[in-house]
């Protein structure tokens, strides 16, 4: 037995903002493998439960006729990974979060309690922030969206009121169209893992196959929350994939706009390695992604897998 | 707060009363299913794995109350009409791919939805397939030769239902 004062199952996201507004003390639980061990812990021992678990409307993924892509919260990382839609436009996404956990965490694990949690190692937090992705969020006062990128505050804190409920991400078309990326995530071990550093790069080529038009820079575990790297990014954009100063440039400017710490995981000496050494990795993979000759570049690094 | 709620569990459909505060875990040995294990209850083991409506989840972490209406299996579920072991646990005998067992109820769940697939694997892929389950003993090579042996077998039968 759970730890935990009341259970209310919502049958619809009204119904759950309802609850969670007559009950102060309680929080949603929508996949239960952050909350329920937490619960375990004795950390959340004590509260009352809103759960979305089963609401239907928010599971799934869809195109808004603009192309946007909406991705609703409670869909599973499982489900993400093998959407056909995913498959074909957001690659990167459905591979940062076949990497959380293991197989059974990610059958019923969702988007939005990754997000919600606020966590910095979230492993679909740094992809989502080069997505440019938008939170919706619904609460008694109606339907209000949020970038990710403002979304959170601080350790385990987002701007999400107790009473709201994260429905949906948005991210825009020109956001994945023709952009290309990849998550690496460091850790000891290749499973059931949270990430020491997670690293996501997204990288949009001009029609030369040459010259980067676009760059997305995004980190977990290198600040107190997931970040993006805007001046890293600005960096290289309009720069020759074969720039001598290319990934020199990208990853020494990284390491100016993070603040990791030391934990028991790592010390901040070696995340700050990590950090430059993952936007070394991320970029030249990100290029080869987007069909540029990255190996054409002699200060390319070289890639665990070549 | 008791609730009543109804589950298939193995094919057949049950009536439960349960306490919304139950997990998965407890209501299914409760009810007598004893294959599904406890062990680290916190996700981490896969000892307590159990398929709802065909997808493998740690029962450990999962509300009873998320599971009304829905189709659960477990072990107990995969014997044939005249208690015949499923090829499935087969392949783990004849691998011996069992030590002390304790593990091994949960890693057969995994492999009934991995073999659901009907697709191909190789090694490396079924390592991170069965990366949610800890086994202590064996060091995991006879349960990936069973892997391997059960995912194989299953592909031959559906790539000859195909031709």
């Amino acid at each position: 037995m759970f730890d935990i004062q009341s259970f209310y199952e919502a049958k619809t996201v009204d119904d759950a903002i309802m609850a969670l507004n007559a009950y102060p003390n309680s929080e949603v639980i929508s996949g239960g493998t952050d909350v329920l061990i937490r619960v375990r812990e004795g950390r959340d021992a004590g509260k009352s439960l809103v759960s979305i678990h089963n609401i239907e409307t928010l599971k799934g993924v869809e195109m808004e006729e603009d192309g946007t892509i909406v991705i609703k919260s409670a869909t599973s990382f499982s489900h993400i990974t093998n959407h056909p839609m995913i498959k074909r436009y957001l690659p990167m996404l459905g591979e940062a979060v076949d990497q959380v956990g293991g197989p059974q965490i990610r059958n019923t694990a969702t988007l939005g309690g990754n997000i919600c949690n606020g966590a910095t190692s979230a492993d679909s937090a740094s992809t989502m922030c080069t997505l440019n992705a938008i939170v919706v969020l619904k609460g008694p006062e109606g339907i209000r969206e949020v970038p990710v990128t403002q979304f959170y505050t601080g350790p385990g804190k987002t701007v999400r009121k107790q009473n709201e409920i994260c429905i949906a991400f948005k991210i825009p078309k020109e956001e994945y169209e023709n952009v290309y990326g990849v998550y690496l995530k460091y850790g000891k071990r290749k499973s059931m893992e949270i990430a020491t550093l997670g690293c996501a790069v997204r990288i949009q080529l001009e029609e030369d196959k040459e010259t980067i038009k676009k760059a997305r820079l995004g980190y977990g575990v290198a600040a107190p929350t997931p970040i993006r790297c805007y001046q890293a990014e600005k960096e290289i954009e309009g720069k020759k994939i074969s720039d001598p100063a290319l990934y020199d440039v990208f990853a020494k400017s990284a390491l100016l706009e993070v603040n990791p710490r030391s934990s028991w995981r790592a010390s901040k000496e070696f995340r700050l390695q990590l950090i430059e050494e993952l936007a070394r990795r991320g970029l030249k993979k990100a290029i080869l992604l987007a069909g540029g000759d990255a190996n054409g570049n002699p200060f390319a690094p070289m890639l665990p897998e070549e | 707060m008791l609730r009543v709620i109804t589950m298939k569990i193995n094919g057949k459909e049950v009536e439960v009363a349960i306490d919304e505060r139950e997990s998965l875990l407890d209501t299914l040995r409760k009810l007598g299913f004893t294959s599904v294990k406890k062990g680290c209850e916190v996700g981490e083991c896969g000892a307590c794995t159990v398929l709802v409506n065909g997808e493998a989840i740690d029962s450990c972490i999962y509300m009873t109350i998320w599971a009304d209406g829905k189709e659960v299996l477990t072990v107990e579920g995969l014997k044939g009409l005249d208690g015949e072991l499923s090829p499935i646990q087969k392949a783990f005998i004849e691998e011996s791919a069992v030590q002390c067992g304790f593990c091994t109820p949960g890693l057969i769940m995994s492999a009934v939805e991995i073999v659901g697939t009907g697709k191909k694997y190789n090694r490396e892929e079924l390592k991170k397939l069965i990366s949610g389950h800890l086994c202590r003993c064996t060091g995991y090579e006879n349960i990936l030769n069973a892997m391997e042996r059960i995912v194989e077998e299953t592909y031959k039968v559906v790539g000859s239902e195909e031709s």
